[in-house]
């Protein structure tokens, strides 16, 4: 009977139950949507990186060096050698290699000189291969290969012929028009940054920076190539390699070796630990992050105690009624604490729901856009946590209006001075 | 009904009351008796001091010293728990008005009655058992034997007492709100009845209706009450009201703290009419011998 009461007398004050299910359902969406997208973004981080060992280039910070290189976040500071790739390549421990030479964009997209290697090696989520969804890989200098990401947003296709800009804003004044690439292949969507990426071989890269010094692009006109010089052209240099190692045992003496190699300064950085320093960094926002939630989240409660204590007032009359039929105080006090719990319990639902529409609504942009794979469900192993936490929260909130109820119906008497 | 025969309805015994921190009222009832089935008129205005016997009489307030009995249980002194739970089973308390749960329907207004007293009669029907340990304070378990009703039996019994007040089917899921105050003042006669109370406490309930619905109001209240032979204590200012009781008294001397006369709340059905001309001329001016029968037909 109690649990009819509390229903039907929320429902009977639906208005401001309305109002302040709301507020409670902002906060919660709040808090499981920061923790959700947290954590959804460390796994897409992982997962883009989960096959690649050692990530080796030149000189300089282990995130700097795996936020340019993998998730094209910022720029290189330096090139490494080719030479010295192709010594990398031939070390016993070393079982495939990704060289990646970044620099050009197309459209704000980042352009990715690399070899077929890519498509062969590279490992995302689960050892998942990257698969072509449309075409081939490139074959030859001024073919490329886009990401799902690319095609969906600028509505590519094979055969598609695209101009490729000199340095990766998404804005750049210098084209390299004369050289045209024909889009070969189109590959499947990851949930990675290889879907915001186009592709091409590192002798293209050669070939469209032909005549350019130090960066500048070459005065006059730009040389045409003949197809012996583009049969001919070497890379010279590459931003960064991702290793594969034959053995995981040999990770730390090959990234030594690396790290000490003579011809040139570079780095070896294991990506996993390269992340961990990330999310270390991360660490402080997320817990600020939380904080700012947990005290939106107190503050929609203390709506709700408010809105149950400014009832408490209209309802002496029921506390009176219900004493008269028996009811102890503290039955009343634990009738608002029903009314409590199913704010709390409602409230839960209503933002579990709207969270995983807006996350479902909210999915293929974010993975356009950020190259970030949001699962749709909002719910990890604690979870659960999160809610009991809130539910005791709420509980020891609604004390306050419990206790003005189990105070006023023992002060109150069976007459109720309106 | 649930008490033994031998016992009455209502028994006080050299009741005291005070508010504590305030020394300008004071309720002191030597003795007050009422049998089974009889009807007592207590005539007070308001700030006569009814407001404090009334909560005394239902357990809500407890005594400063003295005893109240109900039906052979003991409701003053008791502990709270106690008092809560003879008020449950053996109490019914018609308001002056709103005396219904907006928002419930008519029909679970009147089944709130039985929805806090399974406690006394040791019955788990309500959610909580921990008060299921309470059937073991219970102060006469003779009159808990035959008290319990099940949820189908109380359905039919609040449905038999709504339609005898006149409440017909299609209100009875209707939200209490929805009645008008007359209505309303029926389904509380109902709810009040529900549990066939050892003793039937009316406050004033008859000042929000006119002339005409309060003497059909008065009628269906006390035929009621004597169908399921409820002892009836009735308050009220209006002393129009007063013929329809076999006994009157006046609160208002009440008032005044102290009883005069030790003998004046002494009411007892053995020897009312003699008692009465042994109380003197200021008792038997307030006491009237209408039965209800007579005033029914």
């Amino acid at each position: 009977m109690l649990m009819k009461i509390a229903r039907q007398s929320l429902w009977y004050r639906r208005g401001t139950a309305m109002l302040t299910i709301c507020a409670l359902v902002v906060s919660l969406m709040l808090l499981l949507g920061i923790d959700h997208l947290r954590l959804e973004a460390k796994r897409s981080f992982t997962s883009t990186v989960s096959g690649t060992d050692l990530i080796v280039g030149a000189r300089s910070g282990q995130l700097n060096l795996l936020l340019y290189s993998v998730f094209r976040l910022g720029n290189a500071t330096n090139n490494m050698q080719y030479q010295s790739y192709q010594q990398l390549k031939k070390h016993p421990q070393v079982a495939w290699t990704i060289p990646l030479a970044l620099g050009d964009s197309h459209q704000g997209f980042r352009v990715i000189g690399t070899t077929t290697d890519y498509f062969q090696f590279y490992r995302y989520g689960q050892s998942q291969p990257l698969r072509l969804a449309q075409g081939d890989a490139f074959a030859g200098v001024y073919q490329a290969v886009i990401g799902a990401a690319v095609a969906k947003k600028l509505g590519y296709e094979i055969g598609q012929q695209i101009i490729l800009s000199h340095g990766v804003g998404a804005v750049s004044f210098s084209q390299h028009k004369e050289h045209p690439f024909t889009i070969v292949g189109i590959l499947a969507a990851t949930g990675t940054p290889v879907d915001q990426s186009v592709h091409v071989s590192l002798e293209s890269i050669e070939a469209i920076h032909v005549g350019w010094q130090q960066g500048a692009a070459p005065v006059g006109k730009v040389p045409t190539l003949t197809a012996e010089q583009l049969a001919s052209l070497q890379p010279q240099t590459l931003t960064a390699v991702m290793v594969g190692l034959k053995s995981k045992v040999a990770t730390f003496a090959v990234q030594r070796q690396v790290n000490q190699f003579k011809a040139e300064p570079l780095s070896a950085i294991l990506p996993g630990a390269a992340l961990a320093e990330l999310w270390q960094i991360m660490a402080m926002v997320e817990n600020i992050l939380l904080v700012v939630t947990a005290l939106v989240l107190l503050a929609a409660l203390l709506g709700m105690a408010t809105t149950l204590l400014a009832a408490m007032n209209e309802r002496s009359r029921e506390l009176a009624i219900l004493r008269a039929v028996g009811a102890r105080p503290w039955q009343l006090a634990w009738l608002v604490q029903l009314e409590v719990m199913v704010f709390t319990l409602v409230s839960m639902l209503a933002a579990f729901a709207l969270l995983t529409l807006s996350l479902a609504a909210l999915q293929p942009w974010l993975t356009a856009q950020y190259g970030i794979l949001i699962r749709v469900l909002p719910w990890h192993a604690h979870s659960h946590w999160w809610l009991i936490a809130v539910a005791t929260a709420a509980l020891l909130v609604g004390t306050i209006p419990a206790w003005q109820a189990y105070r006023r119906s023992l002060a109150q008497g069976l007459v109720v001075r309106l | 009904m649930t008490n033994d025969r031998n016992f009455p309805a209502l028994e006080l015994k050299n009741l005291s009351f005070r508010y504590k921190g305030s020394a300008a009222f004071s309720l002191q009832i030597p003795q007050l008796r009422l049998e089974v089935g009889q009807h007592l008129f207590i005539k007070g205005a308001s700030g006569s001091g009814k407001t404090t016997l009334l909560n005394l009489l239902a357990g809500i307030q407890a005594v400063d010293a003295g005893e109240i009995w109900l039906g052979g249980a003991q409701l003053q002194p008791a502990s709270d728990r106690t008092r809560d739970a003879i008020r449950a089973q053996h109490i019914g308390i018609v308001f002056q008005q709103l005396n219904l749960i907006p928002y419930l329907s008519v029909l679970d207004n009147v089944l709130l009655a039985a929805a806090f007293q399974a406690k006394l009669s040791g019955k788990t029907m309500a959610s909580d058992s921990a008060m299921a340990s309470d059937s073991a304070m219970t102060p006469d378990s003779a009159m808990t034997s035959d008290s319990a009703m099940t949820s189908a039996q109380l359905k039919t019994r609040a449905e038999q007492l709504l339609t005898a007040l006149g409440l017909a089917a299609p209100i009875w899921q209707q939200a209490a709100e929805s009645l008008s105050v007359g209505q309303q003042q029926r389904v509380a006669i109902a709810r009040a009845l529900l549990c066939k109370p050892t003793l039937l406490i009316a406050d004033e309930p008859t000042s929000a209706l006119d002339s005409e619905h309060r003497d059909a109001f008065m009628r269906l209240l006390l035929e009621q009450a004597d169908a399921s032979q409820c002892t009836v204590l009735f308050v009220s200012h209006d002393a129009a009201l007063a013929p329809w009781f076999s006994h009157t008294l006046a609160m208002a001397s009440l008032a005044d703290g102290v009883l005069p006369n030790p003998q004046f709340m002494r009411l007892s059905a053995v020897s009312e009419h003699q008692q009465a001309q042994a109380l003197g001329a200021k008792v038997a001016a307030e006491t009237r011998a209408a039965t209800p029968s007579a005033m029914n037909s």
